[in-house]
């Protein structure tokens, strides 16, 4: 989503955008110790209603980009792994993303659905150290988002939609925006064409 | 009694003495006291780890820490400061340098790393064995800087005087200058010891992030932050405790 952002904040233009890019909990954590923001996106339900409920959105958050989880394989897939149930074979490394952050709470619930259990040989802090491990040859699978799928260093491997989770992305203005009327108009714009074609690009869906 | 601290100077010491305290007491006032027990006792695992990580890794970093810094103490040849500033490098890196160095030399596709799976199937990256050596690598310069210091403060005639009686190299730093540098190897053990308990970067990174494997105690505080930020604080003082506990003792019986 980092790169989406980056495309977002430019095509949005005037009053310029700083962004402050962090796993999702990290910035809860950040709002929640008062933080100066203006609005928050964040890659789960669960954290933005964690913000919600710390009263600290201005209205409720809205869903902007919608995504899709995959299983990333070393470049050309020397395990043939084929799909999810693949991942139970005790003699893979396999990484997922820790439970603690967005990408992990929905690796673990597709998991628990699909009644696979993998012997993770580490929870990782973000979905991008997951994608890293994969990248470095370290970790035979990993399991990422879709869209992280479209650089290279990694191949990767469908989940079949029955299980796969749809992942959605929120965004929300926040009580502490120092311009709740720009905050406001930022979130807005996520919805419109421009912002969808930027997001479709980079393969989020709506 | 005649005044030692110029007024000015114990303005700047007090502001020091504020940056180092304030988080700490910042610390002290957000702990959940009542919860304490139940935050410990559920992080048992991340305790047990760094237990043995940190005490194998220190074990390793005097063991190596010792001979290298008699290598830079008396050592006398080109590249010896250049050889200092390499064995140093690890105090001043970002810890996750550290890791990605370490996955690039030790990883599984790495050059020794790949030589070691290929020859005895062994993979470093996501063990405790891997932790142990993340935790190793950033310890071992604080041993060595440590060490190295109290070689050089020791009173070299006597070694002098002990060669002229006949005695090897060997005999002479087992028998004449350990003795002496003593006080110096017990703080740099402690040194060692304290950074190898709060590595965080490198072992995240080389060793990855497992309970019971690989978690240690500050990387369960940080997962912990996510999911409960009060129990991180619980975790947060055993951390500190343990650490201070252990540097006030070391401090009373070095420079006693």
């Amino acid at each position: 989503m980092s790169e989406a952002t980056d495309e977002l904040a430019i095509a949005f233009g005037e009053p310029s955008i700083e962004l402050s890019v962090a796993g999702s909990q990290v910035l809860v954590a950040q709002v929640r110790e008062g933080a100066p923001l203006d609005v928050i996106l964040t890659a789960d339900e669960a954290t933005a209603t964690d913000l919600a409920r710390l009263g600290v959105l201005i209205a409720d958050p809205i869903v902007f980009a919608r995504n899709r989880l995959a299983i990333a394989v070393a470049p050309g897939n020397p395990q043939s792994i084929t799909g999810l149930s693949d991942l139970a074979d005790p003699n893979l490394t396999i990484v997922l993303a820790a439970p603690e952050v967005p990408a992990g709470r929905y690796t673990a619930q597709m998991l628990e659905t699909a009644g696979i259990a993998v012997s993770a040989s580490s929870l990782e802090p973000s979905v991008r150290a997951v994608l890293a491990k994969v990248e470095l040859g370290e970790a035979d699978a990993g399991i990422v988002y879709r869209t992280d799928l479209n650089r290279g260093g990694v191949s990767g491997v469908e989940i079949t939609d029955g299980v796969n989770p749809v992942t959605e992305y929120f965004a929300a203005a926040l009580t502490t925006s120092s311009d709740p009327e720009q905050a406001a108009a930022f979130v807005a714009f996520l919805t419109t064409p421009v912002a969808q074609e930027i997001l479709a690009d980079l393969g989020f869906s709506q | 009694m005649t005044r030692v601290m110029p007024r000015r100077l114990a303005v700047l010491a007090g502001i020091g003495l504020a940056l180092l305290l304030v988080p700490l007491i910042g610390l002290l006032i957000r702990i959940p006291w009542t919860g304490l027990g139940g935050d410990i006792a559920g992080s048992g695992d991340a305790v047990r780890v760094s237990a043995v990580v940190s005490g194998l890794a220190t074990v390793v970093a005097v063991g190596l820490g010792v001979p290298l810094a008699w290598l830079l103490a008396r050592g006398s040849f080109r590249g010896l400061s250049l050889l200092r500033a390499a064995v140093l490098l690890p105090i001043v890196l970002p810890a996750v340098v550290s890791g990605v160095a370490l996955l690039a030399a030790l990883g599984r596709t790495g050059p020794i790393g790949g030589l070691l799976d290929d020859l005895f199937g062994i993979t470093l990256p996501f063990t405790t064995a891997g932790a142990v050596i993340a935790a190793s690598f950033v310890a071992l310069p604080f041993v060595t800087l440590v060490a190295e210091a109290g070689f050089r403060g020791i009173n070299r005639d006597l070694e002098e005087v002990a060669a002229t009686l006949g005695a090897g190299p060997w005999r002479r730093f087992r028998r004449i200058a350990l003795p002496q540098a003593i006080p110096a190897l017990a703080a740099g053990v402690v040194l060692g010891w304290a950074r190898a308990l709060g590595e965080f970067g490198a072992t995240i990174t080389f060793a990855g992030n497992l309970s019971g494997r690989t978690q240690t105690l500050p990387l369960a505080i940080f997962f912990e932050l996510e999911r409960d930020p009060e129990a991180a604080f619980s975790l947060s003082l055993i951390l500190v405790v343990v650490s201070l506990v252990v540097l006030t003792a070391a401090r009373r019986t070095w420079s006693r």
